[in-house]
């Protein structure tokens, strides 16, 4: 008997009583979403920003290597998409577009279908996500609902930039991702284009 | 070693063990005022453990189920019935691919399998990537937490290391400047690296994904830029649906350190192209555990830490003094199972005071598995010990009454008399730590005689 044969016997073996799977209720969250996910995003170290501040960013000189694949800010860019994601070593700024926002916890979801490669939002030194402000829903639950039966080979909840806290629990931002995120709300007037 | 010899190791650096303990119960409180936050939290809690009850009741058809999407997904499955064969199937992959250096996210189960000296002695470089297990990767020691690897140890040992592993400044002992030195250096590790391993922290079985959550980013760094990505991952993993996820991924951060979600929750579904991601499925003692149904409840547990942040013995004992991969309430659960003789002073480290099944949040109910082990490991200690003597001396007393009260009126005469030396002798290891109780002058019982009618 092979080893998953094993495995599965033992358990059928067990005659274990079947238990039922309950339905998840609807839970709700009080308050403004888009203040709520606003207050997340900084109590995860995060940032928001106007998209007058990107602008200022990605014209500041204070980033060499930037990269986007949002044709809105193309202009910025100065990298191609490399073939292999490990020329992505030197990239000091990424921006790229967010699916949803989660007012409980501050997470943005991002997908293959926005991420030019799977490591863009990690290697990069610093990482904008730009974000329809329509897009909040209040919690996971809705966060995973709206997903749906979606496919997508990758998908990621991003909700602040990478940080630790091993050493004698001191919160240190940038441990081997992004060093900060940005997040940039559109609103109505500025979406199109990006977001459709 | 028993824990009681090691935890009175670990006390006797007092200034540590008093940090310990406050450290870790900082971090219960930044759990309990997290938590509060989210009304529908015992919903969620309840709700958690619902799903894991249906989960290791249709294990077998959940497995099947899991297996069967990833695999459509382009994912391989490989099933390793211990740690043996486990190790060995990581070690092919890695020699299919011709690869002699490897990153690795933080993962329990690796540790529980001990692959890292299983991949060295086979001349693989192995490199853990969470900053607290490269510390203790550096000094050849396992974690000491299961959320927060390195919390045994203080930032002026750390400097030390890092300036001798990584030529960091002597003496600056600032947590960005050495938290920086390692980002420099895992960096050169993850862009050279051929291999990724990671843990798993959910597994669907409905689309056969798996999901891996990290705050430092590690995981990520290392899986999407190797070409093969082998997860690890224990058969209890898995829950049934995508939608499932919401209700664990509100509960996991907030329990582990307060935060209301990890800041990277990574969905795995299929890789990218050109690359290959495998999992290994499990079993080692689980499929024994799910049987036992005194202890079944104890594979829910998502790993968050709760149970050892909220734990009297445990802040004051710290992880090594259990001497197990997973420490703490649960661990001292989960750890007989696996090895009873071992382990076997586990469950008697608590207070049995509940507050592990209070915070747990997929409800095990820990103190009371504690105290079922304890009545396990007493049936199979046939040898007599001072308790038991101890015990049997008891037994008499109170069952006879006359005994009883002459054994009070000896106690309370001659414990005022009797000098501290014999008093508190090796034998009343009750009072090792501990003043005995003032006496009263007289028993409840003539107490009452003379006042109980008032």
């Amino acid at each position: 008997m092979n080893s998953r044969e094993h495995i599965l016997s033992e358990i059928r073996k067990l005659k274990l009583p079947k238990s039922e799977l309950f339905g998840i209720p609807i839970f709700g969250i009080e308050g403004d979403l888009l203040d709520s996910f606003k207050q997340a995003i900084l109590s995860n170290k995060g940032e928001v920003i106007s998209e007058d501040e990107l602008i200022d960013s990605l014209q500041s000189g204070g980033y060499i290597n930037i990269y986007t694949p949002l044709d809105q800010y193309a202009t910025y860019s100065n990298c191609d998409l490399p073939e292999d994601p490990h020329d992505f070593r030197n990239l000091d700024l990424a921006v790229v577009r967010g699916h949803f926002g989660v007012a409980e916890n501050g997470a943005i979801w991002l997908d293959d279908t926005v991420l030019a490669h799977r490591v863009l939002p990690f290697i990069t030194e610093h990482l904008i996500i730009v974000l329809d402000q329509k897009s909040i829903v209040s919690n996971m639950h809705e966060a995973y609902s709206r997903i749906g039966q979606e496919y997508s080979g990758f998908g990621v909840f991003i909700a602040g930039p990478s940080k630790t806290a091993d050493i004698e629990q001191s919160l240190v931002i940038g441990a081997h991702g992004a060093k900060s995120l940005r997040v940039v709300m559109l609103g109505k007037e500025k979406e199109k284009g990006i977001l459709t | 070693m028993s824990h009681p010899i090691q935890a009175a190791k670990f006390l006797e650096d007092k200034s540590n063990a008093k940090w310990h303990d406050e450290t870790l119960w900082f971090v219960r409180d930044k759990r309990d005022t997290s938590s509060k936050g989210i009304p529908e939290w015992e919903n969620l809690r309840e709700l958690a453990s619902s799903i894991k009850d249906n989960v290791l009741s249709n294990l077998d058809s959940y497995l099947v189920e899991f297996e069967k999407n990833a695999i459509k997904n382009g994912i391989k499955i490989h099933w390793a019935k211990d740690a043996e064969e486990h190790n060995q199937i990581v070690l092919s992959i890695l020699k299919e691919k011709d690869c002699k250096a490897i990153v690795k996210s933080k993962s329990i189960l690796t540790e529980e399998c001990h692959l890292n000296p299983y991949l060295e002695e086979n001349g693989v470089e192995v490199v853990d990537t969470d900053l607290g297990e490269r510390i203790v990767q550096f000094l050849n020691q396992p974690p000491s937490h299961i959320v927060l690897p390195a919390i045994h140890l203080k930032k002026e040992h750390i400097s030390e290391i890092f300036h001798e592993k990584l030529q960091t400044e002597k003496g600056n002992n600032d947590p960005y400047y050495l938290t920086q030195a390692a980002r420099k250096h895992l960096r050169e590790k993850f862009l050279a690296a051929k291999v990724a391993i990671t843990g798993v922290n959910f597994g669907v079985a409905e689309t056969g994904e798996f999901v891996v959550c990290t705050n430092e980013g590690n995981a990520d760094m290392g899986v999407h830029l190797a070409d093969t990505h082998i997860a690890c991952m224990g058969i209890e993993k898995l829950i049934p649906k995508r939608e499932h996820l919401g209700v664990f991924l509100r509960l996991l951060a907030r329990s582990a350190t307060g935060q209301s979600i990890t800041n990277y929750n990574s969905h795995f579904r299929s890789p990218s192209e050109g690359k290959e991601i495998h999992i290994i499925l499990l079993d080692n003692g689980r499929t024994k555990q799910l049987g036992r149904e005194k202890f079944r409840n104890s594979l829910k547990c998502i790993r968050c830490g709760a149970c050892m942040n909220t734990c009297p013995i445990y802040r004051r004992s710290g992880g090594y003094s259990y001497d197990s991969v997973v420490p703490g309430p649960i661990g001292s659960i989960l750890s007989p199972g696996i090895d009873l003789k071992k382990h076997s002073s586990l469950p008697f480290a608590s207070t049995l005071c509940g507050s592990c099944s209070d915070v747990c949040p997929v409800k095990i109910n820990i103190h009371e598995q504690l105290y079922e082990w304890r009545q396990e490991i007493t049936k199979a200690q046939s040898s007599i010990n001072a308790k038991s003597i101890a015990m049997k001396i008891a037994n008499g007393i109170f069952s006879t009454p006359y005994a009883y009260k002459l054994s009070g009126q000896i106690m309370r005469g001659s414990l005022k008399i009797l000098p501290e030396s014999v008093t508190y002798s090796n034998l009343n290891t009750w009072g090792k730590e501990r003043d005995l109780p003032e006496l009263p002058k007289q028993s409840f019982k003539d107490w009452y005689k003379n006042n109980g009618n008032e």
